[in-house]
Protein backbone atom coordinates (compact mmCIF):
# COMPACT_ATOMS: atom_id res chain seq x y z
CA UNK A 1 0.00 0.00 0.00
CA UNK A 2 0.89 3.65 -0.22
CA UNK A 3 1.96 4.78 3.24
CA UNK A 4 1.57 8.37 4.35
CA UNK A 5 1.48 10.40 7.54
CA UNK A 6 -0.31 13.56 8.47
CA UNK A 7 1.48 16.89 8.29
CA UNK A 8 1.78 18.85 11.56
CA UNK A 9 -1.35 20.84 12.39
CA UNK A 10 0.53 24.15 12.20
CA UNK A 11 1.67 23.44 8.66
CA UNK A 12 -1.87 22.46 7.62
CA UNK A 13 -3.27 25.62 9.19
CA UNK A 14 -0.80 27.73 7.24
CA UNK A 15 -1.80 25.99 4.00
CA UNK A 16 -5.50 26.82 4.49
CA UNK A 17 -5.14 30.13 6.32
CA UNK A 18 -6.57 32.31 3.55
CA UNK A 19 -9.76 30.30 3.02
CA UNK A 20 -13.15 30.77 4.67
CA UNK A 21 -14.75 27.49 3.61
CA UNK A 22 -12.51 24.46 3.79
CA UNK A 23 -13.39 20.98 2.57
CA UNK A 24 -11.33 18.16 4.07
CA UNK A 25 -11.41 15.14 1.76
CA UNK A 26 -10.37 11.75 3.11
CA UNK A 27 -9.66 8.65 1.07
CA UNK A 28 -10.99 5.19 1.82
CA UNK A 29 -8.11 3.13 0.47
CA UNK A 30 -4.38 3.04 1.34
CA UNK A 31 -4.34 6.02 3.68
CA UNK A 32 -7.29 4.60 5.58
CA UNK A 33 -5.41 1.39 6.23
CA UNK A 34 -2.35 3.29 7.46
CA UNK A 35 -4.51 5.54 9.67
CA UNK A 36 -3.39 8.77 8.02
CA UNK A 37 -6.27 10.06 5.90
CA UNK A 38 -9.37 7.88 6.17
CA UNK A 39 -12.89 8.77 7.25
CA UNK A 40 -11.89 8.81 10.91
CA UNK A 41 -8.78 10.96 10.42
CA UNK A 42 -10.70 13.40 8.19
CA UNK A 43 -13.34 13.86 10.91
CA UNK A 44 -10.74 14.31 13.66
CA UNK A 45 -8.69 16.75 11.62
CA UNK A 46 -11.78 18.79 10.71
CA UNK A 47 -12.74 19.00 14.40
CA UNK A 48 -9.21 19.99 15.43
CA UNK A 49 -9.06 22.69 12.79
CA UNK A 50 -12.46 24.01 13.78
CA UNK A 51 -11.44 24.23 17.42
CA UNK A 52 -7.99 25.58 16.74
CA UNK A 53 -9.09 28.31 14.33
CA UNK A 54 -11.84 29.33 16.77
CA UNK A 55 -9.30 29.58 19.61
CA UNK A 56 -7.15 31.71 17.35
CA UNK A 57 -10.09 34.08 16.98
CA UNK A 58 -10.35 33.40 13.24
CA UNK A 59 -12.88 30.62 12.93
CA UNK A 60 -13.02 28.90 9.53
CA UNK A 61 -15.91 26.86 8.11
CA UNK A 62 -14.54 23.30 7.96
CA UNK A 63 -16.49 20.45 6.38
CA UNK A 64 -15.29 16.96 5.64
CA UNK A 65 -16.13 14.10 3.31
CA UNK A 66 -14.43 10.84 2.44
CA UNK A 67 -14.46 9.11 -0.94
CA UNK A 68 -13.62 5.50 -1.57
CA UNK A 69 -10.66 6.33 -3.85
CA UNK A 70 -9.40 9.84 -4.53
CA UNK A 71 -7.35 8.60 -7.46
CA UNK A 72 -10.32 7.75 -9.68
CA UNK A 73 -12.53 10.27 -11.45
CA UNK A 74 -15.82 8.49 -10.78
CA UNK A 75 -15.40 8.77 -7.03
CA UNK A 76 -14.46 12.42 -7.28
CA UNK A 77 -17.63 13.15 -9.24
CA UNK A 78 -19.57 12.23 -6.10
CA UNK A 79 -18.14 15.22 -4.20
CA UNK A 80 -18.34 17.77 -7.04
CA UNK A 81 -21.01 19.84 -5.30
CA UNK A 82 -19.16 20.02 -1.96
CA UNK A 83 -15.98 20.96 -3.79
CA UNK A 84 -17.76 23.78 -5.62
CA UNK A 85 -19.00 25.22 -2.31
CA UNK A 86 -15.53 25.27 -0.73
CA UNK A 87 -12.80 27.91 -1.15
CA UNK A 88 -10.13 25.33 -0.72
CA UNK A 89 -9.83 21.55 -0.65
CA UNK A 90 -7.57 19.98 1.93
CA UNK A 91 -6.88 16.50 0.63
CA UNK A 92 -6.04 13.69 3.00
CA UNK A 93 -5.29 11.42 0.09
CA UNK A 94 -1.79 10.49 -0.98
CA UNK A 95 -0.01 12.74 -3.46
CA UNK A 96 -1.94 11.01 -6.23
CA UNK A 97 -5.25 11.90 -4.63
CA UNK A 98 -4.26 15.55 -4.26
CA UNK A 99 -3.30 15.71 -7.93
CA UNK A 100 -6.44 13.91 -9.04
CA UNK A 101 -8.52 16.58 -7.29
CA UNK A 102 -6.46 19.38 -8.87
CA UNK A 103 -6.87 17.81 -12.29
CA UNK A 104 -10.56 17.05 -11.91
CA UNK A 105 -11.50 20.44 -10.46
CA UNK A 106 -9.21 22.83 -12.37
CA UNK A 107 -10.85 25.90 -10.80
CA UNK A 108 -10.27 24.79 -7.24
CA UNK A 109 -7.18 25.30 -5.08
CA UNK A 110 -6.16 22.04 -3.39
CA UNK A 111 -3.51 21.50 -0.72
CA UNK A 112 -2.04 18.31 0.81
CA UNK A 113 -2.71 17.35 4.42
CA UNK A 114 -0.39 14.33 4.27
CA UNK A 115 3.20 13.59 3.46
CA UNK A 116 3.18 10.60 1.13
CA UNK A 117 6.09 8.57 2.37
CA UNK A 118 6.59 5.20 0.71
CA UNK A 119 5.22 1.96 -0.67
CA UNK A 120 5.21 -0.53 2.14
CA UNK A 121 3.38 -2.57 4.70
CA UNK A 122 2.61 -2.62 8.41
CA UNK A 123 5.27 -4.84 9.97
CA UNK A 124 3.54 -4.75 13.33
CA UNK A 125 0.75 -2.70 14.88
CA UNK A 126 1.70 0.95 14.49
CA UNK A 127 4.85 0.35 12.43
CA UNK A 128 5.09 0.69 8.65
CA UNK A 129 8.14 -0.14 6.57
CA UNK A 130 9.17 0.55 3.00
CA UNK A 131 9.21 -2.35 0.57
CA UNK A 132 9.22 -1.14 -3.03
CA UNK A 133 10.53 1.87 -4.94
CA UNK A 134 8.51 1.14 -8.10
CA UNK A 135 11.67 0.85 -10.18
CA UNK A 136 9.74 -0.56 -13.12
CA UNK A 137 11.91 -3.65 -13.59
CA UNK A 138 11.42 -5.98 -10.68
CA UNK A 139 14.43 -8.06 -9.64
CA UNK A 140 12.89 -9.76 -6.62
CA UNK A 141 13.34 -13.08 -8.44
CA UNK A 142 17.10 -12.72 -8.02
CA UNK A 143 17.08 -11.60 -4.42
CA UNK A 144 14.72 -14.02 -2.74
CA UNK A 145 11.83 -11.59 -2.54
CA UNK A 146 13.74 -8.87 -0.69
CA UNK A 147 14.16 -5.60 -2.57
CA UNK A 148 17.64 -4.05 -2.52
CA UNK A 149 16.47 -1.00 -4.47
CA UNK A 150 14.06 0.11 -1.76
CA UNK A 151 15.63 -1.53 1.28
CA UNK A 152 19.39 -1.11 0.82
CA UNK A 153 20.34 2.46 1.71
CA UNK A 154 22.52 2.62 -1.40
CA UNK A 155 20.31 0.55 -3.73
CA UNK A 156 23.24 -1.77 -4.36
CA UNK A 157 22.83 -4.67 -6.76
CA UNK A 158 25.96 -6.53 -5.69
CA UNK A 159 25.87 -5.92 -1.97
CA UNK A 160 26.49 -6.03 0.91
CA UNK A 161 28.79 -3.04 1.22
CA UNK A 162 31.48 -2.81 3.88
CA UNK A 163 29.16 -0.99 6.28
CA UNK A 164 26.99 -3.99 7.10
CA UNK A 165 27.47 -5.14 10.67
CA UNK A 166 25.52 -7.44 12.98
CA UNK A 167 22.68 -7.47 10.48
CA UNK A 168 22.12 -3.73 10.40
CA UNK A 169 22.89 -1.07 7.86
CA UNK A 170 25.69 1.45 8.36
CA UNK A 171 23.19 4.29 8.49
CA UNK A 172 21.58 3.16 11.75
CA UNK A 173 21.35 0.25 14.18
CA UNK A 174 17.57 0.39 13.63
CA UNK A 175 17.82 -0.25 9.91
CA UNK A 176 18.23 -3.86 8.88
CA UNK A 177 20.83 -4.41 6.15
CA UNK A 178 18.85 -5.56 3.12
CA UNK A 179 21.80 -7.54 1.82
CA UNK A 180 22.19 -9.41 5.10
CA UNK A 181 18.50 -10.31 4.80
CA UNK A 182 18.99 -11.39 1.19
CA UNK A 183 22.06 -13.43 2.13
CA UNK A 184 20.25 -15.17 4.99
CA UNK A 185 17.25 -15.98 2.88
CA UNK A 186 19.22 -17.30 -0.09
CA UNK A 187 21.34 -19.36 2.30
CA UNK A 188 18.27 -20.88 3.94
CA UNK A 189 16.76 -21.63 0.52
CA UNK A 190 20.01 -23.11 -0.78
CA UNK A 191 20.24 -20.50 -3.51
CA UNK A 192 23.47 -18.69 -2.67
CA UNK A 193 24.68 -19.22 -6.23
CA UNK A 194 22.42 -16.30 -7.16
CA UNK A 195 24.71 -14.00 -5.17
CA UNK A 196 27.83 -15.14 -6.99
CA UNK A 197 26.72 -13.65 -10.32
CA UNK A 198 27.75 -10.07 -11.02
CA UNK A 199 24.64 -8.01 -11.63
CA UNK A 200 25.25 -5.43 -14.38
CA UNK A 201 24.38 -1.76 -13.88
CA UNK A 202 20.65 -1.29 -13.66
CA UNK A 203 18.74 0.29 -16.50
CA UNK A 204 17.12 3.12 -14.58
CA UNK A 205 15.03 4.20 -17.57
CA UNK A 206 12.09 2.18 -16.27
CA UNK A 207 12.41 4.03 -12.98
CA UNK A 208 11.68 7.73 -12.46
CA UNK A 209 15.01 8.51 -14.13
CA UNK A 210 13.42 7.91 -17.53
CA UNK A 211 10.93 10.73 -16.95
CA UNK A 212 7.30 10.48 -15.82
CA UNK A 213 6.00 7.03 -16.59
CA UNK A 214 2.92 5.83 -18.34
CA UNK A 215 1.40 2.47 -19.17
CA UNK A 216 -0.89 2.07 -22.18
CA UNK A 217 -2.83 -1.20 -22.48
CA UNK A 218 -4.31 -1.28 -25.95
CA UNK A 219 -6.30 -4.39 -25.05
CA UNK A 220 -8.18 -2.45 -22.40
CA UNK A 221 -8.67 0.87 -24.16
CA UNK A 222 -12.10 1.89 -25.31
CA UNK A 223 -12.53 2.30 -29.06
CA UNK A 224 -12.28 5.93 -30.17
CA UNK A 225 -15.43 7.58 -31.58
CA UNK A 226 -14.24 7.64 -35.20
CA UNK A 227 -13.93 3.84 -35.30
CA UNK B 1 50.16 -15.41 -11.42
CA UNK B 2 47.91 -18.13 -12.68
CA UNK B 3 46.12 -15.86 -15.10
CA UNK B 4 49.32 -14.36 -16.43
CA UNK B 5 48.20 -15.04 -19.98
CA UNK B 6 45.01 -13.07 -19.56
CA UNK B 7 46.94 -10.27 -17.96
CA UNK B 8 49.38 -10.24 -20.83
CA UNK B 9 46.62 -10.28 -23.38
CA UNK B 10 45.08 -7.27 -21.71
CA UNK B 11 48.41 -5.58 -21.25
CA UNK B 12 49.60 -2.64 -23.23
CA UNK B 13 52.60 -2.93 -25.54
CA UNK B 14 54.88 -2.24 -22.58
CA UNK B 15 53.67 -5.42 -20.91
CA UNK B 16 51.75 -3.62 -18.17
CA UNK B 17 48.06 -3.01 -17.73
CA UNK B 18 48.65 0.57 -16.72
CA UNK B 19 52.37 0.78 -16.06
CA UNK B 20 51.87 2.64 -12.81
CA UNK B 21 54.62 2.48 -10.22
CA UNK B 22 52.32 0.46 -7.97
CA UNK B 23 51.74 -2.11 -10.72
CA UNK B 24 55.44 -2.34 -11.47
CA UNK B 25 56.40 -2.80 -7.84
CA UNK B 26 53.77 -5.48 -7.32
CA UNK B 27 54.47 -7.35 -10.54
CA UNK B 28 58.17 -7.36 -9.73
CA UNK B 29 57.25 -9.28 -6.59
CA UNK B 30 58.08 -6.58 -4.04
CA UNK B 31 56.06 -6.17 -0.86
CA UNK B 32 54.20 -2.97 -1.67
CA UNK B 33 53.44 -0.01 0.55
CA UNK B 34 50.62 2.42 -0.09
CA UNK B 35 49.60 5.30 2.12
CA UNK B 36 46.71 7.69 2.29
CA UNK B 37 46.37 11.44 1.86
CA UNK B 38 43.15 13.21 2.73
CA UNK B 39 42.51 16.38 0.71
CA UNK B 40 41.66 19.56 2.67
CA UNK B 41 38.19 21.02 3.20
CA UNK B 42 39.39 24.02 1.23
CA UNK B 43 40.97 25.01 -2.06
CA UNK B 44 44.44 25.19 -0.50
CA UNK B 45 46.95 23.32 -2.68
CA UNK B 46 49.63 23.94 -0.08
CA UNK B 47 48.05 21.41 2.27
CA UNK B 48 48.50 18.66 -0.32
CA UNK B 49 52.10 19.74 -0.94
CA UNK B 50 52.93 19.63 2.77
CA UNK B 51 51.39 16.20 3.23
CA UNK B 52 53.05 14.95 0.06
CA UNK B 53 56.44 15.97 1.44
CA UNK B 54 55.85 13.72 4.46
CA UNK B 55 55.02 10.71 2.28
CA UNK B 56 57.41 11.07 -0.65
CA UNK B 57 59.82 8.17 -0.83
CA UNK B 58 58.02 6.17 1.85
CA UNK B 59 55.33 4.54 -0.26
CA UNK B 60 54.83 3.23 -3.77
CA UNK B 61 51.56 5.04 -4.23
CA UNK B 62 49.24 7.16 -2.15
CA UNK B 63 45.46 7.01 -2.03
CA UNK B 64 43.71 10.32 -2.47
CA UNK B 65 40.34 10.02 -0.79
CA UNK B 66 37.09 11.06 -2.45
CA UNK B 67 34.89 13.13 -0.09
CA UNK B 68 35.73 10.66 2.64
CA UNK B 69 32.96 9.99 5.16
CA UNK B 70 30.76 12.13 2.91
CA UNK B 71 32.38 15.39 3.95
CA UNK B 72 33.09 17.86 1.16
CA UNK B 73 36.77 18.13 0.38
CA UNK B 74 38.94 19.09 -2.56
CA UNK B 75 38.20 16.63 -5.37
CA UNK B 76 40.19 13.46 -5.53
CA UNK B 77 41.26 14.24 -9.10
CA UNK B 78 42.37 17.77 -8.27
CA UNK B 79 44.29 16.72 -5.20
CA UNK B 80 45.77 13.73 -7.04
CA UNK B 81 47.02 15.96 -9.85
CA UNK B 82 48.81 18.13 -7.27
CA UNK B 83 50.26 15.08 -5.53
CA UNK B 84 51.56 13.91 -8.90
CA UNK B 85 53.32 17.26 -9.42
CA UNK B 86 54.89 16.71 -6.02
CA UNK B 87 56.44 13.45 -7.14
CA UNK B 88 53.98 11.02 -5.56
CA UNK B 89 52.07 8.40 -7.43
CA UNK B 90 48.38 8.82 -6.61
CA UNK B 91 45.67 6.21 -6.35
CA UNK B 92 42.57 8.20 -7.17
CA UNK B 93 39.66 7.02 -5.08
CA UNK B 94 36.26 7.13 -6.74
CA UNK B 95 32.99 6.49 -4.98
CA UNK B 96 29.59 5.74 -6.47
CA UNK B 97 27.81 8.04 -4.04
CA UNK B 98 28.29 11.38 -5.77
CA UNK B 99 28.38 10.65 -9.51
CA UNK B 100 26.41 8.76 -12.10
CA UNK B 101 27.97 6.71 -14.89
CA UNK B 102 28.33 9.73 -17.18
CA UNK B 103 30.25 11.74 -14.60
CA UNK B 104 32.39 8.78 -13.55
CA UNK B 105 33.47 7.99 -17.08
CA UNK B 106 34.25 11.58 -17.94
CA UNK B 107 36.23 11.92 -14.71
CA UNK B 108 38.16 8.76 -15.59
CA UNK B 109 39.06 10.22 -18.98
CA UNK B 110 40.11 13.52 -17.42
CA UNK B 111 42.07 11.85 -14.64
CA UNK B 112 43.99 9.69 -17.08
CA UNK B 113 44.73 12.70 -19.28
CA UNK B 114 46.15 14.44 -16.20
CA UNK B 115 48.54 11.54 -15.70
CA UNK B 116 46.77 9.48 -13.04
CA UNK B 117 47.29 5.74 -13.42
CA UNK B 118 45.62 4.02 -10.44
CA UNK B 119 42.00 4.13 -9.38
CA UNK B 120 40.33 2.63 -6.33
CA UNK B 121 36.67 1.84 -6.97
CA UNK B 122 34.45 2.25 -3.91
CA UNK B 123 30.78 2.23 -3.08
CA UNK B 124 31.20 5.20 -0.74
CA UNK B 125 29.92 5.94 2.74
CA UNK B 126 26.29 6.95 2.96
CA UNK B 127 25.85 10.74 2.94
CA UNK B 128 24.11 10.61 6.32
CA UNK B 129 27.59 10.35 7.91
CA UNK B 130 28.84 13.59 6.46
CA UNK B 131 28.21 17.29 6.46
CA UNK B 132 25.49 17.27 3.78
CA UNK B 133 23.04 14.66 5.02
CA UNK B 134 20.30 16.51 3.06
CA UNK B 135 21.96 15.62 -0.23
CA UNK B 136 20.46 13.31 -2.81
CA UNK B 137 22.75 10.35 -3.30
CA UNK B 138 23.45 8.82 -6.68
CA UNK B 139 24.46 5.15 -6.49
CA UNK B 140 23.69 4.77 -10.18
CA UNK B 141 26.22 1.93 -10.04
CA UNK B 142 27.90 -0.02 -7.27
CA UNK B 143 31.60 -0.61 -6.75
CA UNK B 144 31.63 -3.94 -8.58
CA UNK B 145 29.92 -2.44 -11.61
CA UNK B 146 32.36 0.49 -11.49
CA UNK B 147 35.34 -1.88 -11.49
CA UNK B 148 33.92 -3.64 -14.51
CA UNK B 149 33.31 -0.36 -16.31
CA UNK B 150 36.89 0.85 -15.75
CA UNK B 151 38.22 -2.51 -16.94
CA UNK B 152 36.04 -2.48 -20.05
CA UNK B 153 37.18 1.04 -20.94
CA UNK B 154 40.78 -0.13 -20.68
CA UNK B 155 40.60 -3.64 -22.12
CA UNK B 156 37.71 -3.51 -24.55
CA UNK B 157 37.79 0.19 -25.40
CA UNK B 158 34.10 0.64 -24.77
CA UNK B 159 32.00 2.95 -22.68
CA UNK B 160 29.48 1.51 -20.27
CA UNK B 161 26.73 1.88 -22.87
CA UNK B 162 28.71 -0.27 -25.30
CA UNK B 163 29.74 2.56 -27.63
CA UNK B 164 33.34 2.24 -28.79
CA UNK B 165 35.88 4.51 -27.17
CA UNK B 166 37.70 6.03 -30.11
CA UNK B 167 41.18 7.38 -29.49
CA UNK B 168 43.29 6.90 -26.39
CA UNK B 169 41.68 4.69 -23.77
CA UNK B 170 42.24 5.35 -20.04
CA UNK B 171 44.58 2.62 -18.80
CA UNK B 172 44.17 2.37 -15.05
CA UNK B 173 45.56 -0.13 -12.59
CA UNK B 174 42.26 -0.98 -10.95
CA UNK B 175 41.84 -1.28 -7.22
CA UNK B 176 38.99 -2.28 -4.95
CA UNK B 177 38.38 -2.42 -1.24
CA UNK B 178 37.67 -5.47 0.89
CA UNK B 179 36.03 -5.49 4.31
CA UNK B 180 37.00 -8.89 5.74
CA UNK B 181 35.13 -8.39 9.03
CA UNK B 182 31.92 -6.76 7.86
CA UNK B 183 28.71 -8.76 7.78
CA UNK B 184 27.92 -11.39 6.67
CA UNK B 185 31.50 -12.53 7.37
CA UNK B 186 31.10 -15.84 5.53
CA UNK B 187 30.24 -14.02 2.32
CA UNK B 188 33.22 -11.63 2.37
CA UNK B 189 35.70 -13.85 0.48
CA UNK B 190 33.09 -14.41 -2.21
CA UNK B 191 32.39 -10.72 -2.51
CA UNK B 192 36.11 -10.21 -2.97
CA UNK B 193 35.92 -12.89 -5.65
CA UNK B 194 33.24 -10.90 -7.44
CA UNK B 195 35.45 -7.83 -7.39
CA UNK B 196 38.34 -9.80 -8.83
CA UNK B 197 36.08 -11.28 -11.49
CA UNK B 198 34.88 -7.78 -12.35
CA UNK B 199 38.49 -6.76 -12.95
CA UNK B 200 40.15 -5.63 -9.70
CA UNK B 201 43.94 -5.81 -10.11
CA UNK B 202 44.69 -4.91 -6.52
CA UNK B 203 42.80 -4.91 -3.26
CA UNK B 204 43.21 -2.71 -0.20
CA UNK B 205 41.51 -4.06 2.90
CA UNK B 206 39.78 -2.32 5.75
CA UNK B 207 42.00 -1.77 8.82
CA UNK B 208 43.32 -5.02 10.29
CA UNK B 209 44.15 -5.20 13.98
CA UNK B 210 43.07 -8.79 14.55
CA UNK B 211 45.68 -10.79 12.65
CA UNK B 212 44.14 -14.12 13.58
CA UNK B 213 40.74 -13.20 12.16
CA UNK B 214 42.43 -11.83 9.05
CA UNK B 215 44.42 -15.05 8.61
CA UNK B 216 41.19 -16.99 8.59
CA UNK B 217 39.82 -14.66 5.93
CA UNK B 218 42.97 -15.11 3.88
CA UNK B 219 42.69 -18.89 4.17
CA UNK B 220 39.36 -18.74 2.37
CA UNK B 221 40.72 -16.21 -0.11
CA UNK B 222 43.54 -18.61 -0.95
CA UNK B 223 41.14 -21.54 -1.20
CA UNK B 224 39.31 -19.55 -3.87
CA UNK B 225 42.64 -18.82 -5.59
CA UNK B 226 42.02 -15.07 -5.42
CA UNK B 227 45.52 -14.20 -4.20
CA UNK B 228 46.81 -15.46 -7.54
CA UNK B 229 44.51 -13.26 -9.56
CA UNK B 230 44.89 -9.99 -7.68
CA UNK B 231 47.37 -8.30 -5.34
CA UNK B 232 46.07 -8.01 -1.79
CA UNK B 233 47.31 -5.16 0.39
CA UNK B 234 46.33 -5.46 4.04
CA UNK B 235 45.09 -2.25 5.63
CA UNK B 236 46.91 -1.03 8.74
CA UNK B 237 46.84 2.16 10.74
CA UNK B 238 48.53 3.48 13.88
CA UNK B 239 46.32 3.85 16.93
CA UNK B 240 46.53 7.33 18.47
CA UNK B 241 45.15 6.72 21.93
CA UNK B 242 43.22 4.13 23.96
CA UNK B 243 40.07 6.20 23.40
CA UNK B 244 40.46 6.00 19.64
CA UNK B 245 41.13 2.27 19.87
CA UNK B 246 37.99 1.72 21.91
CA UNK B 247 35.94 3.91 19.61
CA UNK B 248 37.04 1.85 16.62
CA UNK B 249 36.33 -1.37 18.46
CA UNK B 250 32.83 -0.32 19.40
CA UNK B 251 31.64 2.17 16.81
CA UNK B 252 33.23 1.61 13.44
CA UNK B 253 31.57 -1.17 11.43
CA UNK B 254 33.85 -3.85 10.04
CA UNK B 255 36.85 -3.22 12.32
CA UNK B 256 37.95 -5.69 14.98
CA UNK B 257 40.30 -4.34 17.67
CA UNK B 258 41.45 -7.04 20.11
CA UNK B 259 41.33 -6.09 23.81
CA UNK B 260 45.03 -6.89 24.11
CA UNK B 261 45.89 -3.96 21.83
CA UNK B 262 43.70 -1.59 23.79
CA UNK B 263 45.43 -2.75 26.97
CA UNK B 264 48.82 -2.08 25.38
CA UNK B 265 47.72 1.44 24.52
CA UNK B 266 46.48 1.94 28.07
CA UNK B 267 49.74 0.62 29.50
CA UNK B 268 51.66 3.14 27.39
CA UNK B 269 49.80 5.90 29.20
CA UNK B 270 50.12 4.22 32.62
CA UNK B 271 52.46 6.81 34.19
CA UNK B 272 49.69 9.37 33.82
CA UNK B 273 46.77 7.06 34.54
CA UNK B 274 44.34 7.66 37.40
CA UNK B 275 45.01 11.37 37.43
CA UNK B 276 42.28 13.91 36.92
CA UNK B 277 42.45 16.33 34.02
CA UNK B 278 43.31 19.24 36.34
CA UNK B 279 46.22 17.35 37.84
CA UNK B 280 47.95 16.96 34.48
CA UNK B 281 50.17 19.80 33.32
CA UNK B 282 50.45 20.73 29.67
CA UNK B 283 53.78 18.92 29.59
CA UNK B 284 52.23 15.80 31.13
CA UNK B 285 49.55 15.70 28.48
CA UNK B 286 52.07 16.17 25.73
CA UNK B 287 54.29 13.42 27.09
CA UNK B 288 51.32 11.09 27.36
CA UNK B 289 50.28 11.81 23.77
CA UNK B 290 53.80 11.05 22.60
CA UNK B 291 53.88 7.82 24.60
CA UNK B 292 50.57 6.73 23.09
CA UNK B 293 51.66 7.63 19.59
CA UNK B 294 54.91 5.73 19.95
CA UNK B 295 53.05 2.66 21.12
CA UNK B 296 50.53 3.06 18.27
CA UNK B 297 53.35 3.19 15.75
CA UNK B 298 55.08 0.21 17.37
CA UNK B 299 51.89 -1.85 17.23
CA UNK B 300 51.46 -0.90 13.59
CA UNK B 301 55.01 -2.04 12.79
CA UNK B 302 54.39 -5.38 14.51
CA UNK B 303 51.11 -5.82 12.64
CA UNK B 304 52.89 -5.26 9.33
CA UNK B 305 55.51 -7.84 10.25
CA UNK B 306 52.82 -10.38 11.13
CA UNK B 307 50.71 -9.65 8.07
CA UNK B 308 53.74 -10.01 5.84
CA UNK B 309 54.00 -13.65 6.91
CA UNK B 310 50.52 -14.46 5.64
CA UNK B 311 50.58 -16.13 2.26
CA UNK B 312 48.78 -14.08 -0.34
CA UNK B 313 49.43 -10.70 1.26
CA UNK B 314 51.33 -8.62 -1.32
CA UNK B 315 51.71 -5.41 0.62
CA UNK B 316 50.26 -3.04 3.16
CA UNK B 317 48.07 -0.01 2.90
CA UNK B 318 48.89 2.41 5.72
CA UNK B 319 45.99 4.61 6.74
CA UNK B 320 47.29 7.44 8.90
CA UNK B 321 44.80 10.09 7.89
CA UNK B 322 45.60 13.50 9.40
CA UNK B 323 48.74 11.90 10.87
CA UNK B 324 50.89 11.57 7.78
CA UNK B 325 54.03 12.05 9.95
CA UNK B 326 53.52 8.53 11.25
CA UNK B 327 54.12 6.87 7.87
CA UNK B 328 57.88 7.44 7.86
CA UNK B 329 58.64 5.77 11.21
CA UNK B 330 56.23 2.92 10.41
CA UNK B 331 57.78 2.16 7.03
CA UNK B 332 61.30 2.46 8.42
CA UNK B 333 60.47 0.46 11.51
CA UNK B 334 58.95 -2.32 9.44
CA UNK B 335 62.13 -2.56 7.37
CA UNK B 336 60.33 -1.41 4.24
CA UNK B 337 62.56 1.58 3.54
CA UNK B 338 63.90 2.46 1.02
CA UNK B 339 61.17 1.68 -1.48
CA UNK B 340 62.20 -0.29 -4.56
CA UNK B 341 62.72 1.41 -7.91
CA UNK B 342 61.29 -0.67 -10.73
CA UNK B 343 61.68 0.54 -14.28
S1 LIG C 1 12.90 -4.43 -7.65
FE1 LIG C 1 11.83 -2.56 -8.26
S2 LIG C 1 9.71 -3.17 -8.60
FE2 LIG C 1 10.73 -4.85 -7.47
S3 LIG C 1 10.26 -4.42 -5.32
FE3 LIG C 1 12.21 -3.43 -5.76
S4 LIG C 1 11.72 -1.34 -6.41
FE4 LIG C 1 9.84 -2.53 -6.44
S1 LIG D 1 24.85 -1.79 5.04
FE1 LIG D 1 23.53 -3.12 3.83
S2 LIG D 1 21.63 -1.96 3.51
FE2 LIG D 1 23.17 -0.53 4.25
S3 LIG D 1 24.02 0.34 2.38
FE3 LIG D 1 25.35 -1.39 2.92
S4 LIG D 1 24.49 -3.15 1.83
FE4 LIG D 1 22.95 -1.53 1.78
Amino acid sequence: MIVAEQKPLQEIKALISNAQNVLVVGCGTCVTVCFAGGEREAAILAASLRMSTRLDGKPQEIRHETVQRQCEWEYLDQIAELVQQADIVLSLGCGIGVQAIAEHFPQKWVVPGLNTTFLGLPSEQGVWVERCAACGDCILGLTGGICPIARCSKSLLNGPCGGSEDGHCEISPDTPCAWQLIYDRLLSMDKLHLLMEIQPPKNWRTSRDGGPRKIVREDLRLPTKEE
Amino acid sequence: MSDQTTLEQKAHSNGYLAGSNLERVLRAGHFAVTAELGPPQSADAQVIRQKAALLRGYCDAVNITDNQTAIVRMSSIGAAAIALQEGLEPVMQMTCRDRNRLAMQSDLLGAYALGLRNVLCLTGDHQSFGNHPQAKNVFDMDSIQLIHMVAAMRDEHVFECGDPLKGAEPRFFIGAAAAPFAGPVEFRPYRLGKKVKAGANFIQTQLVYDVEAFSKFMEKVRALGLHEQTFILAGVGPLKSPTMARYMQQQVPGILVPDALIERMEAAGAPWAGKKKEELTKEDKKARTVAWQQEGIQICIELIQQLRQIKGVSGVHIMAIEWEEAVKPIVEGAGLYPRPQVN
